[in-house]
C-alpha cells in the first residue's frame, strides 16, 4: 500500500481509504445540494413549483406500471453497454466506440432478420442473428484494439472514428433496405410475421433485456474480480510494463479483452433491434455508447455499482421527458435539470478524493 | 461475495416492485365512453423544428377550441419509443393518439392492434388502407395544390426579375433544398416547378436533398450551394430555418413552407404553403364525440382550408403576385385547372400516358395502381391514399445528389 501511493494512479489508492459511508455521505449532500440549486433556477425561470416538477421526475420513471418496466429496460441496456466497455476501462484501453460496436450488432441482427426472415426456421434464425451481432461487435472492437496491439496507436482515436464509419454503413443499408423508397426509413421488420423477434419471458415485453443484464452484469463482477483474465486486465491496467516484465502477453490481453468489450456492445445491438425496436436507423442507440463511458466512470468500474448509476442516469432521462410533456416545457428544461445533477454527482466524485489526499498526508506528517 | 448477493438482491427487490406495479397495467383503454375526447400528441421534435410547429399549434388551436383535455410529447423518436408513447398516452386515458412522423407510422399501428377502443391517426403515413385496422387512420392533404399557387408567386418573382434586367430568361433558375428522394418530397417541388414554369415558361429548376428532414447546417450549405450554381430563387422541403437564413444572407428571394420565416428572412420572403391540422384535429375529435366513423385515408384540401398560404413578404413578392394567385386557386377550385396536367410536362421528352404508382407500400417498390386519368396524374386521390406518390421524374428538374 505505502509504495502504491507515490505512484501516478493516486487515485485508486484514495478511494480505498474513505469509509464507504462518509463517500456515500459526500454523494447523498452532492445530490441534494443538486436539487436545491435546480429548483432555485426552476423556480426563478419558470416560475414553477420546484417540488412539483421533481414529482414528475419520479412520475416519469416510476408513474404507471408500463413507465416503471421501460424504466428497466432503458437501465438494462444501458447497463449492459456500460459493462461491456469495462474491461477495456480498467485496461486502460479508452474505448469510446461502444456506439459504433452496439451499431454494426444491431446491424448485422437486422441484416438477419431481413434476409434470412420467413426463409429459415425461428429458432435458427435467431441463432444466427446472435452469432452474427456478437461477432460484428466483436470485430468492431477488434480492429482498433489489434492496432494498438501491433503499433500502440491511439486507442481513443481509433474506437471514436469506427462509430463514424459504422454509422455511415448502417445509413447506406438503411436506403438499401428502405420502404417505402425514398424514406429513409426501414419499418418494423417482419411486422406481420415477426420472424427473427426474440421471445417474450413470460409474456412480457420488456423481461429479456433485464434477464440478460442481470446474468451479464454477475458474470462480469466475477470474471473481472475472480478469473485469471480479470487479474491481467487489472495487471496491464495498472502497468503494462509490469505486465509485460511478468510474463504476460499484453497484446494478447488486449485484444481478447476488446473483443470480448465488442462483443457485448453487440448483443445490446441484438437486444435493441431483434427485442425492442425491431428496426434499424443510425440513431437507434440514441447515444448509448458515449453514456455508457460515463455510467462506467461513475462507478469506477465496478459491476455492481453500475446496476444503480445506469439507473441513476436512466431515471434522469425519463424524469427529464416527463417534465417537458407535463409542464409544456421544452426538452432542453429538462436536459438542463438533468445536467446539473450529473456535474454535481461527477464534482463530488473529485471531491471525495481531494480530501482523502489532504487527510492522508496529514497523517504521514 | 457478500456485496455481490447483496445487490443481486437489491436488484431482485427492485425488480419485483416493477413485476407487481405492471399488474395493474390493465384495461385502462375504454375510455371512448361518455363522448369524452381526450387526445394525445406524438412529435418527432419540438416547436424548434417548422414542420413540427405547425402540428403543435393545430393541435393546441384545435383541442382549445373544441373543450378537449389534450396531452403533447415532443421529442419522440421513430423507434419502440413511439409505441411505448402512444401506449402511455392510451393508458393516461387519451382515446384519440395521433403520431406527426413518417416513421412513427409502423409503432403506431402496433399500439393500435393493441388498444382497440383508441383510435390512432397519423399524418404522412402509407399503410391505413392496407392494414385493415378500423381504429388506425392516415391523414395528408393536397398539398401539391399549395405548393403550386407558391410557385405561381415564383414564377411572377422571376418574370419580374427578367423584366428588369437582373437575369435573363434562360438564368431563370430554381434551387430546391429537399430531405430525401421521397415521393412525398418529390411531388411537392414537382408541383411548386410547374407552378413556376406555367408564370415562367423558361424556368428551370435544381434540387439538393440534404439526408435529414431536420439539419440546418445541411439545409444551409444546401442553399449556399444552389445559390452558388447560379439558382437566382430558392425553396425548401426540409424543416429548418437553414434555407431562408442562406437566402437572407445572400440576399435571394425564397418561397419557404410549414409557416412563414419572415421574421429570419424580412428582405427574401415571398410566401410559404403548409397544411393546416385544425380542420382534420377538429373532423376526428367531433368523430370520436359523435361516435362516428373517422376516414381510413383522410385528404384535406384548400375547400377544407387545410392547404394554406401564408400572406406574402413585404418586400419581395412581385407586383399583383396575390391576385394572381387568387385567380388560379379559383381555376383549382372549379376543376379547370390541373397541377399535375400531363400536357404541362414530359419525361425523358415524351408526355406521360400511363403509370403505375407505389399506392399500396412494399419492399420491392412494385407500381400497384394506375393514376393516370383524365389528362393528369391524380395524387393523394380518393380510393388510393392520402399520402403523396407522384415521383416521376419530369424534364427540366435536375438533381445534383440523388443518394438519399
Amino acid at each position: 500500500m505505502k509504495k502504491s501511493q507515490k505512484e501516478p494512479l493516486f487515485h485508486i489508492v484514495k478511494r480505498d481509504v474513505l469509509p464507504w459511508y462518509k463517500a456515500w455521505g459526500i454523494r447523498a449532500i452532492a445530490i441534494v445540494v443538486a436539487l436545491i440549486v435546480c429548483g432555485i433556477i426552476t423556480t426563478v425561470t419558470t416560475g414553477l413549483n420546484p417540488l412539483k416538477v421533481y414529482g414528475a421526475f419520479i412520475q416519469g420513471a416510476f408513474g404507471s406500471g408500463r413507465k416503471v418496466w421501460i424504466t428497466f429496460q432503458n437501465m438494462s441496456i444501458l447497463l449492459i453497454i456500460s459493462l461491456a466497455l469495462t474491461p477495456a476501462f480498467k485496461m486502460r484501453f479508452w474505448n469510446i466506440g461502444g456506439e459504433g460496436q452496439v451499431l454494426v450488432g444491431a446491424l448485422a441482427t437486422a441484416a438477419c432478420m431481413i434476409t434470412l426472415g420467413d426463409k429459415i426456421p425461428n429458432v435458427l434464425l435467431i441463432i444466427i442473428m446472435s452469432i452474427s451481432a456478437l461477432a460484428a461487435g466483436a470485430v468492431w472492437g477488434l480492429i482498433p484494439a489489434i492496432f494498438k496491439a501491433k503499433w500502440n496507436t491511439n486507442e481513443t482515436l481509433s474506437t471514436l472514428m469506427m462509430n463514424y464509419i459504422a454509422t455511415q454503413i448502417v445509413a447506406f443499408f438503411t436506403i438499401v433496405w428502405e420502404v417505402p423508397k425514398g424514406s429513409f426509413t426501414v419499418g418494423i421488420i417482419n411486422q406481420s410475421t415477426n420472424a427473427g423477434w426474440l421471445p417474450q419471458l413470460f409474456g412480457s415485453k420488456y423481461l429479456l433485456p433485464i434477464v440478460v443484464a442481470a446474468v451479464v452484469t454477475a458474470s462480469m463482477y466475477i470474471y473481472l474480480k475472480y478469473s485469471k483474465h480479470g487479474y491481467e486486465i487489472a495487471v496491464v491496467g495498472e502497468s503494462e510494463k509490469t505486465a509485460k516484465y511478468v510474463g504476460m502477453k499484453t497484446g494478447k490481453i488486449i485484444i481478447r479483452t476488446m473483443v470480448l468489450s465488442g462483443a457485448l456492445c453487440g448483443l445490446a445491438g441484438l437486444l435493441l433491434v431483434g427485442g425492442i425496436n425491431h428496426t434499424i436507423t443510425t440513431t437507434i442507440n440514441s447515444g448509448q455508447g458515449f453514456t455508457a463511458v460515463m455510467v462506467s466512470w461513475l462507478a469506477k468500474f465496478n459491476p455492481i455499482t453500475m446496476i444503480f448509476t445506469s439507473f441513476l442516469i436512466i431515471f434522469l432521462e425519463r424524469g427529464a421527458g416527463e417534465i417537458s410533456t407535463n409542464f409544456g416545457l421544452n426538452q432542453s428544461f429538462a436536459d438542463i435539470l438533468t445536467g446539473i445533477i450529473l456535474f454535481f454527482i461527477i464534482g463530488c466524485e473529485f471531491f471525495i478524493s481531494y480530501r482523502i489526499a489532504g487527510r492522508k498526508s496529514s497523517k504521514e506528517n | 461475495m457478500k456485496k455481490l448477493i447483496s445487490a443481486v438482491l437489491a436488484f431482485l427487490m427492485v425488480f419485483s416492485l416493477a413485476a407487481c406495479t405492471a399488474g395493474g397495467n390493465g384495461n385502462n383503454n375504454n375510455a371512448a365512453n361518455g363522448n369524452k375526447v381526450k387526445a394525445g400528441f406524438i412529435f418527432l421534435h419540438d416547436e424548434n423544428s417548422t414542420y413540427d410547429l405547425n402540428f403543435i399549434n393545430a393541435a393546441k388551436e384545435a383541442c382549445e377550441k373544441l373543450g378537449v383535455e389534450y396531452v403533447l410529447k415532443t421529442n419522440i423518436p421513430e423507434g419502440q419509443e413511439c409505441y411505448e408513447a402512444a401506449c402511455e398516452l392510451a393508458d393516461a386515458g387519451c382515446n384519440i393518439v395521433f403520431a406527426d412522423s413518417f416513421g412513427h407510422e409502423d409503432y403506431l399501428i402496433e399500439a393500435a392492434k393493441e388498444y382497440k377502443n383508441v383510435e390512432f391517426c397519423h399524418a404522412t403515413g402509407t399503410k391505413a388502407h392496407t392494414e385493415n385496422l378500423p381504429n388506425y387512420h392516415n391523414a395528408f392533404a393536397s398539398i401539391y395544390e399549395g405548393r403550386y399557387l407558391a410557385g405561381i408567386a415564383a414564377g411572377m418573382k422571376l418574370n419580374e426579375m427578367i423584366d428588369n434586367g437582373e437575369i435573363t430568361p434562360e438564368q431563370a433558375k430554381i434551387g430546391y433544398v429537399g430531405a430525401y428522394t421521397y415521393a412525398e418530397v418529390i411531388s411537392g417541388y414537382t408541383s411548386f416547378f410547374l407552378g413556376a414554369r406555367s408564370e415562367c415558361p423558361t424556368a428551370t429548376m435544381e434540387v439538393t436533398f440534404t439526408g435529414s428532414w431536420y439539419d440546418e447546417t445541411a439545409e444551409k450549405e444546401g442553399a449556399v450551394k444552389l445559390i452558388n450554381n447560379g439558382c437566382v430563387l430558392i425553396s425548401q422541403h426540409a424543416d429548418s430555418m437553414g434555407a431562408p437564413t442562406a437566402c437572407e444572407n445572400n440576399n435571394v428571394p425564397d418561397v419557404s413552407y410549414n409557416g412563414s420565416t419572415e421574421s429570419v428572412a424580412p428582405n427574401t420572403f415571398i410566401v410559404s404553403s403548409r397544411i393546416n391540422w385544425v380542420p382534420y384535429f377538429e373532423l376526428i375529435i367531433k368523430s370520436v364525440q359523435n361516435g362516428e366513423k373517422i376516414p381510413t385515408d383522410y385528404t384535406g384540401t384548400i375547400e377544407t382550408g387545410s392547404v394554406v398560404l401564408t400572406d406574402l413578404g413585404k418586400i419581395a413578392p412581385a407586383a399583383g403576385t396575390q391576385e394572381k394567385m387568387d385567380a388560379v386557386k379559383a381555376e383549382i377550385q372549379a376543376g379547370t385547372r390541373k397541377i399535375f396536367d400531363t400536357s404541362t410536362f414530359t419525361v425523358n421528352g415524351e408526355k406521360v400516358t400511363s403509370y403505375m404508382a407505389d399506392v399500396d407500400t412494399d419492399a420491392a417498390y412494385e407500381g400497384d395502381h394506375e393514376v393516370i386519368a383524365n389528362g393528369a396524374f391524380n395524387e393523394s386521390a380518393d380510393g388510393f391514399r392520402s399520402a403523396p406518390y407522384f415521383d416521376l421524374r419530369i424534364d427540366g428538374i435536375t438533381l445534383l445528389d440523388e443518394s438519399y
